[in-house]
C-alpha cells in the first residue's frame, strides 16, 4: 500500500460517524457517579499497556485505603461508564477484576470513594491494536 | 437455553482470612451500536447489575455498561468468620435473570 492510500484509508476510517464519548462526557460521569471532583492517588489499574484485541481486556483496579465504591471509566468507548462496583460489610479487599471492550487507544480512567464522601482517581494509558465493536 | 454461570471459590477458607470470589455468567452483552449482516442494528441486551449476598447481606455489586466483555466476569474479595451461603444474581434487559447459590464452608 502506497503511503497516500494508506493516509486516506485512515482518514476514512477517522470520519466513520461512530458514536464516541469525549473527556467531558467522562468527566460528567465521573462526578455523577462520584458526586463530586475526586483527587489523584491511592488507586491502581492493572491491564496491558498493549492490547491486541480490545474486545476482552482482564484489568483490575485496586485502592490502597478501604473504599465503598470503584469504578471504571473510558474517554473514547462510545459511552463513558464501564462497571461501577459496590463494596459491602464482607468485602475483604478494596479491589475487584472484569474484562472490559476497548474501542480504541485511549487513557481509561479509574475512581474510589470512601465512605465519608472522599475521592480518588487514577488513569493508565493503554494501546488497542484490534478494537472492539467493529467486528460483526 | 439454560443460562449458565461458572462460580470459583478456593476449596478452603479460612475464618476471617480473605478469599477471591469469580463469577463468569454466560451473556452476549450486546452492546446496540453492532450491525447484523442485513445492516440492521442489533437492539442493545445487556446484563446490568450483578449482585453477590453472604446470607442475604450485600457484599458485593456492579452495575454493568456497554463497555464490559461478553460473559462479564467479576473478582472480587471478601471475608467471613462462619459458615453461610452465598447467592449470586444477574439482572439485565429483556428481563433477564439468573441466580446461583453456593454453600460457604469455613475450615
Amino acid at each position: 500500500m502506497k503511503r497516500r492510500e494508506f493516509v486516506l484509508t485512515g482518514a476514512a476510517f477517522a470520519l466513520l460517524p461512530e458514536a464516541q464519548a469525549s473527556d467531558d462526557a467522562m468527566r460528567a460521569a465521573i462526578r455523577a457517579w462520584a458526586g463530586r471532583e475526586p483527587v489523584a492517588g491511592v488507586l491502581k489499574i492493572d491491564i496491558a499497556e498493549l492490547v491486541e484485541n480490545g474486545n476482552a481486556v482482564p484489568v483490575r483496579v485496586m485502592a490502597s485505603e478501604p473504599v465503598v465504591g470503584l469504578a471504571l471509566f473510558t474517554p473514547l468507548n462510545p459511552e463513558p461508564d464501564v462497571v461501577h462496583v459496590t463494596l459491602g460489610a464482607g468485602s475483604a479487599r478494596p479491589e475487584f477484576s472484569t474484562r472490559m471492550r476497548l474501542a480504541r487507544s485511549q487513557r481509561i480512567v479509574a475512581v474510589a470513594k470512601a465512605a465519608d464522601g472522599r475521592c480518588w482517581q487514577t488513569g493508565v494509558d493503554v494501546i488497542v491494536t484490534l478494537a472492539a465493536c467493529v467486528e460483526p | 437455553m439454560a443460562t449458565r454461570a461458572v462460580i470459583t471459590l478456593p476449596a478452603r477458607i479460612k475464618a476471617g482470612e480473605a478469599f477471591e470470589v469469580r463469577a463468569t455468567v454466560a451473556h452476549a452483552m450486546e452492546t446496540g451500536y453492532r450491525t447484523a449482516d442485513e445492516g440492521t442494528r442489533l437492539p442493545r441486551d445487556l446484563v446490568r447489575r450483578f449482585e453477590c449476598r453472604l446470607d442475604g447481606e450485600l457484599v458485593f455489586a456492579a452495575d454493568l455498561f456497554a463497555a464490559v466483555s461478553a460473559n462479564p466476569y467479576l473478582a472480587f474479595w471478601l471475608r467471613a468468620e462462619k459458615s453461610g451461603e452465598l447467592s449470586f444474581s444477574w439482572r439485565g434487559d429483556k428481563g433477564f435473570e439468573h441466580r446461583e447459590t453456593r454453600p460457604l464452608v469455613i475450615a
